[in-house]
């Protein structure tokens, strides 16, 4: 709560013109493009000269982070959009973000997407306004995570995998299974991480659909009862030996810097920011595959700056945009032209463009009451029985 | 009688106006006076307060997120019932007793000395030692708690030599931290209060061939009691509603706090999170409602 000292009521008259003004100012902003609400741009007008994004750490650097990693300067340069992003560390946060109205594009993965649309926060987005959307691998077009009723909501960034990540020096060989973290997980007590979110139950769904395959699980986000309790009990016991959950990332860097964790589920850029600093850890793909992201750039329906968020949109889907934010990332390109400006290897260490590998990885979807999997004779658990079970199982 | 020449007398504006009226109306100046505070004080925290009580009684719509405002008792019923609030409940009033008894146990000899021992230059120098850690953020002290705590933090390598082990990330750190968080906030008012308890006292006690821990048991402690009572409001009360601590250091433990940040930040249910939200205001209440007649509240 922020409560305004008495000294600075003097100041009220000043602060209310300033409201006055910033109010002046926004409403001018949005009678530019976007009449907001359902309906998709028509035409683009003049940039605003400013773009809020919402977005997953490591899609927009400017050089804070690392002077050598910037993608944002040049777009920048180019449009006359001055960039302020914002990052967070699960769906369900940027999903809450989205609410407040403070952003114009969001990067959001398969279990925000959906929830975006039905809320009325995100607007449908006219791809012919965006010329690189051409460029698009067509198997991420129009899919069930980033359109609704054949119209579009986004464009697709990348896509990419969960991976388990330990520590070498415990682990000197790679772990080929997900049972250290589950079975095996006694072995290392104590020491575990997992995701914080709900979604992460489909990690241990996938797991059972490999190790318990008489549940008949089809699809980790779809779960009927008796599947999500066994999801659910899993998550129990491994409960017991989990060390600390993680879901702000640069917390996860320091456990395993320091030792606190040495395996659990991690992302790639994690690897990558590790490696730079020295620690002793090596990510893997078990054999039991994987939950995932495919990840969609979307227009806030309210966005007070829709033309500098079109140019933005266009820009990140551009190869070279892509190609950088992507290998930054870790996760393959969206754009089939971006493997070009990639490093040597790094689009084939992710698959990218392989149809076939994309499709064993689970992409994260909001779990609905209707199963995904198609199944009609039973309904299966929805997200809010997803988000009630994981305090449950945190307890 | 003379009369005031008429250039000495004071000019007639109005702002000369508006302060004769007030100077001849209190009524009006304490009205004027309050009116801006009292507006902000009531718009912030008790309707605040009733929203929040508001909001518990509402439901949310699972997939869309918004709030449905149709009356139920789902969510009081939830958290009243549910064993998971029961146990995150017990656990954070555990966390919230044992650091308060920490923190008591280490103020009253540090607020004694420093009351009744120390000589006044020194006495300084503690009240300053005491107040420092406050200009420190909560957060640096506690990642500085989470770089001890770890394994390979400096409290591993002082208690290896002798076989001890840091306890790591958990509950124990959660009450260690929390408990060196809050201890200025209960030194100061023990300190304040032992202060007022007359040396004089003390020497009657002595000459009347009272031992020091009698002296201490019988007349110190008694008359100290309602400040240490307000020292343990102030501990108990903010380990009550923490839950950053317990995030960065507690390991994979909830509090109370985490239930209402995720229901918050990550399930999007303020309605459940409103309504557990109401148990430690309930504790709260009737913790002061307890130790309402010793006479703590004024000493707050």
């Amino acid at each position: 709560m922020k409560r305004i000292p008495p000294t600075a009521r003097r100041g009220a008259a000043t602060v209310g013109l300033a409201i006055a003004s910033i109010a002046l100012l926004t409403a001018c902003g949005t009678t530019a493009a976007n009449d907001g609400g359902g309906e998709a741009a028509e035409e683009l007008g003049e940039f605003e000269g400013q773009v809020s994004l919402l977005a997953w750490p490591g899609y927009v650097e400017d050089g804070t982070n690392d002077p050598a990693v910037d993608w944002v300067t040049p777009f920048e340069e180019e449009t006359g959009c001055e960039v302020t992003s914002k990052t967070y560390g699960t769906s369900d946060e940027a999903f809450n973000l989205m609410k407040t109205g403070e952003y114009d594009v969001v990067a959001a993965s398969g279990d925000a997407s959906l929830r975006l649309v039905a809320a009325g926060d995100v607007a449908p987005v006219n791809t012919d306004l965006i010329p690189n959307y051409e460029g698009i691998y067509d198997f991420l077009k129009m899919q069930s995570w980033n359109s609704v009723d054949g119209e579009a909501y986004g464009v697709p960034h990348g896509y990419g995998a969960n991976l388990l990540m330990y520590n070498t020096e415990v682990f000197p060989e790679a772990p080929t299974s997900w049972d250290v973290v589950f079975d095996k997980a006694s072995e290392n007590s104590g020491k575990v991480t997992a995701y914080d979110s709900p979604i992460y139950i489909a990690d241990a769904a996938v797991y059972l659909m490999h190790h318990q395959p008489d549940l008949g699980i089809e699809n980790p986000y779809a779960l009927d009862e008796t599947q999500f309790q066994a999801a659910v009990d899993l998550l129990k016991e491994q409960r017991a030996h989990i060390g600390e959950y993680w879901s702000d990332y640069l917390k996860e860097i320091q456990a395993f810097e320091t030792g606190d964790t040495v395996v659990g589920t991690s992302w790639q850029v994690i690897q990558n920011v590790l490696e730079g600093s020295g620690a002793p850890t090596a990510v893997t793909l078990p054999e039991e595959g994987t939950t995932g992201w495919s990840d969609t750039w979307m227009i806030a329906s309210e966005a007070k700056n829709p033309n500098c968020a079109y140019a933005w949109l266009d820009y990140i889907a551009s190869p070279e945009a892509n190609a950088q934010a992507t290998e930054y990332f870790g996760e393959a390109p969206s754009n089939e032209a971006a493997c070009e400006f990639r490093s040597e290897g790094s689009c084939e260490a992710f698959h990218a463009g392989d149809e076939e590998y994309a499709s064993q990885i689970w992409y994260w979807s909001t779990p609905i009451a209707e199963c995904l999997d198609g199944r009609t004779d039973v309904e299966c658990v929805d997200y809010s029985g997803w988000t009630e079970a994981w305090s449950e199982i945190k307890g | 009688m003379t009369s005031t020449p008429a250039e000495l007398r004071p000019r007639r504006t109005a702002a000369r106006a508006g302060s004769v009226f007030l100077s001849t109306h209190p009524r009006a100046r304490l009205a004027l006076l309050l009116s801006a505070p009292l507006f902000w004080l009531g718009l912030v925290y008790i309707v605040a307060l009733v929203l929040l009580l508001v909001t518990a009684f509402w439901s949310v719509d699972s997939f869309t997120g918004q709030i449905s405002q149709t009356w139920t008792l789902d969510n009081i019923l939830t958290v009243i019932t549910g064993s998971l609030y029961q146990t995150v409940t017990l656990r954070t009033l555990g966390v919230a007793l044992l650091v308060t008894l920490i923190d008591v146990a280490l103020a009253l000899p540090i607020a004694f000395y420093m009351a009744k021992v120390a000589t006044p230059r020194m006495q300084r120098i503690l009240v300053i030692a005491v107040l420092t850690p406050l200009w420190a953020s909560y957060l640096v002290k506690a990642y500085a708690w989470r770089s001890v705590l770890s394994q390979d933090g400096i409290l591993e390598w002082l208690v290896a030599p002798f076989g001890g082990h840091t306890p790591g990330y958990g509950l124990p750190a959660t009450i260690i931290t929390l408990a060196y968080l809050w201890l200025p906030y209960v030194i100061l008012p023990i300190y304040a209060g032992l202060e007022r308890v007359p040396d004089s006292l003390l020497e009657a006690s002595g000459d009347l061939g009272g031992k020091t821990w009698s002296t201490l048991r019988l007349v110190v402690f008694p008359l100290a009691l309602p400040a240490i009572i307000a020292g343990t409001i102030f501990s108990f009360s903010l380990s009550l509603g923490d839950y950053i601590t317990v995030n960065i250091v507690g390991g994979a433990n909830q509090m109370l706090g985490n239930l209402v940040y995720t229901n918050v930040g990550a399930a999007n249910n303020l309605p459940l999170a409103s309504a557990i939200a109401l148990i430690p205001i309930v504790i709260i209440f009737g913790y002061l409602f307890l130790v309402r007649r010793t006479g703590a509240l004024d000493n707050l």
